[in-house]
């Protein structure tokens, strides 16, 4: 094996291997098996960012070669009746999303080494953390379709857990609501999986990103876009898909919902563009429109919720939903620069809104309150956390030189490229949309930090230098992907392009 | 007078056969002259040895594919793997059979027929269990397996009879909520009565319609008749019924709840993998030795069975609120998802079959061994309500128990994901695509159910009377090793078993 293929392994087996450990470490030695498990999510950082070293195929999309060129692929048979295949690879489509889970688990483990909600036993927080780490690095990596819905599975029940066991007072509610939500969506998602695997006879991404469709009849194609695009929908979500979100992400613990919102959701998109744009492209262009015009419902719905919340993590959560429209909407275009808008909007969600979701479960736990008018004048008492919010705000509402710019400009302009009354008018709602977005983020922000101080907002206790550790990364990636979008962008373009040429030739 | 010829007889490809056979015998006879303080402590590692020693038999004539006994039985693939996967669940049954550490005394009494309540009855469930169950065990085990390699229907009908007598029995032995346990056995012995009544029924016109008992002979009778024939679709209708009903198909399910509720709870899992596993070997060989080559006029009739079987399973499951009625109705959805397997027809679809079958068998085992475990002073505490807060009092048994559930939905890395997705990818081989679409949707609606228990468990505050959960004697504990290890394997590493599976699946005759 070479090193890059044991690093492949090691990324999905580290987490695993050490959820296991951290799980089954002892209650009298809870701080040392969170401590383990912040090593090895550390350690499994590592490992993802040596995933980007080696030699790259930058240069070799040429005509013929495959459409998925992974830098590092492992292809184990797993089950040769059933035709199962371990195969797992990354490429620059796959690298940020691997990197950026890698990077939140982490910093999540280390949040968790210094405070865990009640009932506590943060081993087993931790431990789970590790494992649904384990589920979302595999459905990042793997090339077959098999394999990424047994990890797109394996995610779901440790989330459950996490909502049901560590969240706010309706947690059961969130919990129930959330798992059949996602187990619907699943089955839609194994549907169409079969559907494909059938028709194509095989289940390699590789093959089925190369064949482009060829040979699945544009019925079945249809067919199977509608099923992996509503399964994806329902994850990532699209309106009106997204009921569950709010209210798990409201009731999750501060860990559970920068997870579910940083990198969960982007399993949902992720899959949108590698599973369902790639197996069956003409079924995605049939479809287009709609996911288009349901990106730009969310985008609009989501903004004017957003306005109407009273609620701090509420207000996050729905705007989520807008945000991931304009993921998606980029997608919906099936342009080169959709999909790296898509893809960029991704990762900067997935800082700024784990960003926001930190500072707001550190001003929930302070405060004991999450109503965003009895928080009012938190600017004087705490102007650290009042300062940051409103940097992660700004960051979210998608001023130029932050990291949410790209994402949300871009899909607006790939809208507009596109042309036809259709397309000009999804663009220029969902301009409108990012207008919105704007307002309730400020909105928030002049509630939250502005005006006389409230009495819950009053002698609250420091900031933590944990805290600032863990926020540290966040804040400055959130900068940094503002000013030198190439780093993700560079990454994902060639094989980008290399979708596009074969999905919109 | 014309002299008789035997027909010759391969002993080594029915030696697992004789062996069982063997040890149910001497059983019988060790009823008879061993003092009855020896029996127990003689009875269990009889019946064991003889098990162990069929499996090493089965072993060495693994590659055997003879017709034996003038064609009356047929040693194949599928009667090799089925009757290894009988051996090695009726192993893991008998370990909870004879589970005594417990309940004192074990889980069955000496006598089914005292009349519930009275005193003698009283009396009996404070004296330890009667050893017959062990050769009652052996006989049942070597009906079913009996079954599986059954080449004609006659031969089939005695097996049948063979092996559900003895449960029959078996089922009204329970030591606690003894009425419970006689009317589950007058039940399933009268409704197993006439479905064997149907099945000889079905026998006896077929045997009018071809002139013979053989399915080879059915099967080239049928293929000249075309699809006209009167008798052939009475017969094949008659026998479906009898079969169907062993396997617990809807509409022939409604037995199942109530006895396997009834019945001692080892038996219970006895049932649920090895009569499941039997009756779905006979399916298989009549369906796919006998009337293949005229699939198109009763498949419709058998998908119809199939989806009702799927729905009806899951959506019953639901409203449950008695575990053992809970795991019987899942049982059912399950003999579903197994029918779309048969279904497909196809050697993809045998090799499937045969690995959910064993896969089921082993996770149904040690599910059942879980509730031995959970107990009250009545004894098992199975309504749901009462397993509340369980993960609390005994997280062991709770983890386990979630991960036996959590297999059966089909979680993936369990080897309910592996059992499904061999039997769905078969029958979508053979463009079952309804038979599979609902089968997804039976096993999300089925989830529930599953998911509500470990909610249950780990999730509600346990009442002041939460059951204790016993600790379990070596035998108990072995079966629950063996369970789980073989429900976590055949997830991840399903590899081994399901190519044993596929060398296996071609019938011969």
């Amino acid at each position: 094996m070479t090193v890059g293929q044991v690093l492949l392994v090691g990324a999905v087996a580290l987490p695993a291997v050490g959820a296991l450990a951290v799980a089954g470490m002892p209650a009298r030695l809870d701080r040392a098996a969170r401590i383990l498990g912040t090593v090895i999510a550390g350690a499994v950082l590592a490992v993802t960012a040596g995933l980007a070293l080696g030699e790259r195929t930058w240069f070799a999309y040429l005509d013929g070669s495959p459409v998925v060129r992974p830098w590092h692929e492992v292809d184990v048979v797993w089950a040769e009746s059933l035709d199962l295949a371990f195969h797992l690879g990354v490429d620059g489509i796959s690298w940020p999303l691997v990197a950026l889970t890698a990077l939140l688990t982490l910093l999540c483990c280390l949040y968790s080494l210094w405070t865990v909600p009640a009932p506590g036993r943060g081993r087993l927080l931790v431990a789970l953390l590790l494992a649904i780490e384990c589920g979302i690095l595999g459905v990042f990596l793997s090339l077959d379709l098999v394999l990424f819905f047994v990890f797109f599975e394996v995610v779901l029940l440790p989330m459950y857990a996490v909502i049901a066991v560590w969240g706010g007072l309706d947690r059961r509610h969130a919990a129930v609501k959330f798992v059949l939500y996602t187990l619907a969506g699943s089955v839609l998602l194994v549907v169409g999986i079969f559907t494909v695997v059938a028709a194509a006879g095989t289940s390699d991404l590789v093959v089925l990103s190369t064949q482009a469709g060829a040979g699945i009849s544009h019925g079945t194609q249809v067919a199977a876009f509608v099923l992996l695009a509503l399964a994806f929908a329902v994850k990532s979500p699209l309106w009106p898909l997204h009921t569950w979100l709010p209210d798990a992400h409201t009731e999750a613990p501060t860990v559970g919902s920068v997870i579910l919102a940083g990198v969960l959701l982007k399993m949902g998109t992720y899959g949108l563009i590698r599973v369902a744009v790639g197996t069956v492209p003409d079924g995605a262009r049939q479809l287009a429109p709609v996911l288009g015009v349901l990106a730009v419902a969310a985008i609009l719905v989501g903004s004017l919720v957003c306005l109407a919340q009273t609620e701090l993590k509420r207000l996050i959560a729905y705007s989520s939903v807008g945000h991931m429209g304009f993921v998606l909407l980029g997608i919906a275009t099936l342009s080169a620069t959709g999909l790296q808008a898509a893809l960029i909007g991704n990762i900067a969600h997935g800082v700024i809104t784990g960003l926001l979701f930190f500072l707001a479960g550190a001003i929930k736990d302070r405060a004991h309150t999450g109503v965003l008018t009895s928080l009012g004048g938190l600017r004087d008492t705490s102007p650290l956390l009042a300062g940051l919010l409103g940097y992660a705000a700004i960051a979210s509402l998608g001023l130029p030189g932050l990291a949410g710019f790209w994402g949300e400009a871009f899909a607006v302009y790939a809208a507009i490229d596109r042309g036809g009354a259709l397309w000009t008018t999804a663009g220029v709602l969902a301009a409108v949309g990012g207008a919105l977005t704007a307002a309730y983020l400020l909105r928030l922000l002049r509630t939250v930090t502005h005006g006389p101080a409230a009495p819950a907002v009053t002698g609250l206790p420091r900031v933590t230098t944990v805290e600032l550790i863990t926020w540290a990364p966040l804040v400055v990636l959130a900068l940094l992907l503002g000013v030198v979008p190439g780093i993700v962008l560079d990454t994902t373009i060639a094989p980008v392009n290399a979708l596009i040429e074969a999905v919109a030739p | 007078m014309e002299e008789l010829h035997l027909p010759p007889i391969d002993y080594a490809a029915i030696a697992p056969l004789l062996l069982v056979f063997g040890a149910g015998c001497v059983g019988v006879l060790v009823e008879a002259f061993v003092p009855r303080a020896w029996r127990y402590r003689v009875q269990v590692p009889l019946l064991l040895a003889g098990l162990v020693a069929a499996l090493i038999a089965l072993i060495s004539v693994a590659d055997k594919r003879v017709s034996t006994a003038g064609g009356a039985l047929a040693i194949d693939g599928p009667a090799l793997f089925l009757q290894g996967g009988l051996v090695a669940l009726g192993i893991v049954s008998v370990l909870l059979i004879a589970e005594r550490r417990v309940e004192r005394g074990g889980a069955f009494v000496a006598q089914a027929s005292v009349v519930a309540g009275t005193d003698s009855d009283r009396r009996q469930s404070s004296q330890p269990g009667a050893t017959e169950v062990y050769p009652l065990t052996a006989f049942a085990l070597g009906g079913m397996m009996l079954f599986c390699a059954a080449n004609d229907l006659v031969t089939m009908f005695v097996a049948l009879e063979v092996f559900s007598l003895p449960l029959y029995l078996l089922c009204a032995l329970a030591r606690r909520r003894r009425l419970l346990s006689q009317e589950a056995s007058v039940k399933y012995f009268l409704l197993g009565a006439f479905s064997s009544a149907f099945f000889l029924y079905g026998v006896a016109l077929l045997y009018g319609f071809a002139g013979t008992m053989s399915f080879t002979g059915l099967r080239e009778a049928a293929a000249e008749a075309g699809s006209e024939d009167t008798l052939l679709f009475l017969g094949i209708a008659m026998l479906s019924v009898g079969l169907l009903f062993k396997a617990a198909m809807v509409p022939f399910h409604v037995w199942t709840p109530d006895v396997y509720q009834g019945a001692p709870t080892p038996v219970t899992g006895m049932m649920a993998a090895c009569t499941k596993l039997a009756a779905f070997g006979g399916i298989l060989r009549v369906f796919t030795v006998g009337f293949a080559d005229i699939n198109l006029d009763w498949e419709p009739i058998l998908i119809a069975v199939a989806i009702a079987t799927m729905l009806v399973g899951a959506v019953m499951a639901v409203t449950q609120t008695d575990i053992k009625r809970l795991l019987a109705y899942s049982s059912i959805a399950n003999a579903g998802y197994v029918f779309t397997g048969v279904l497909a027809l196809s050697e993809e679809g045998v090799a499937g079959t045969m690995f959910y079958l064993v896969a089921y068998g082993f996770t149904v085992l040690a599910a059942f061994a879980v509730v031995t475990l959970v107990r009250d002073a009545d004894g098992e505490a199975t309504h749901l309500s009462r397993w509340a807060g369980l993960g609390r009092r005994s997280p062991l048994f709770a983890g386990l128990f979630t991960v036996l559930m959590l297999a059966f939905a089909g979680i993936p890395l369990t080897s309910g994901f592996t059992s499904k997705f061999a039997v769905f990818s078969a029958a979508l081989g053979a463009d079952q695509v309804t038979l599979v679409i609902v089968g997804l949707i039976s096993s999300a609606v089925l989830a529930f159910p599953y998911l509500r228990v470990v909610v249950l468990m780990y999730l509600s505050e346990p009442a002041e009377d939460t059951p204790t959960v016993s600790l379990p004697g070596v035998f108990t504990s072995l079966a629950l090793v063996i369970g789980l290890v073989a429900t976590i394997g055949l997830g991840v590493v399903p590899g081994p078993v399901l190519e044993l599976a596929e060398q296996a699946s071609s019938f011969i005759g």
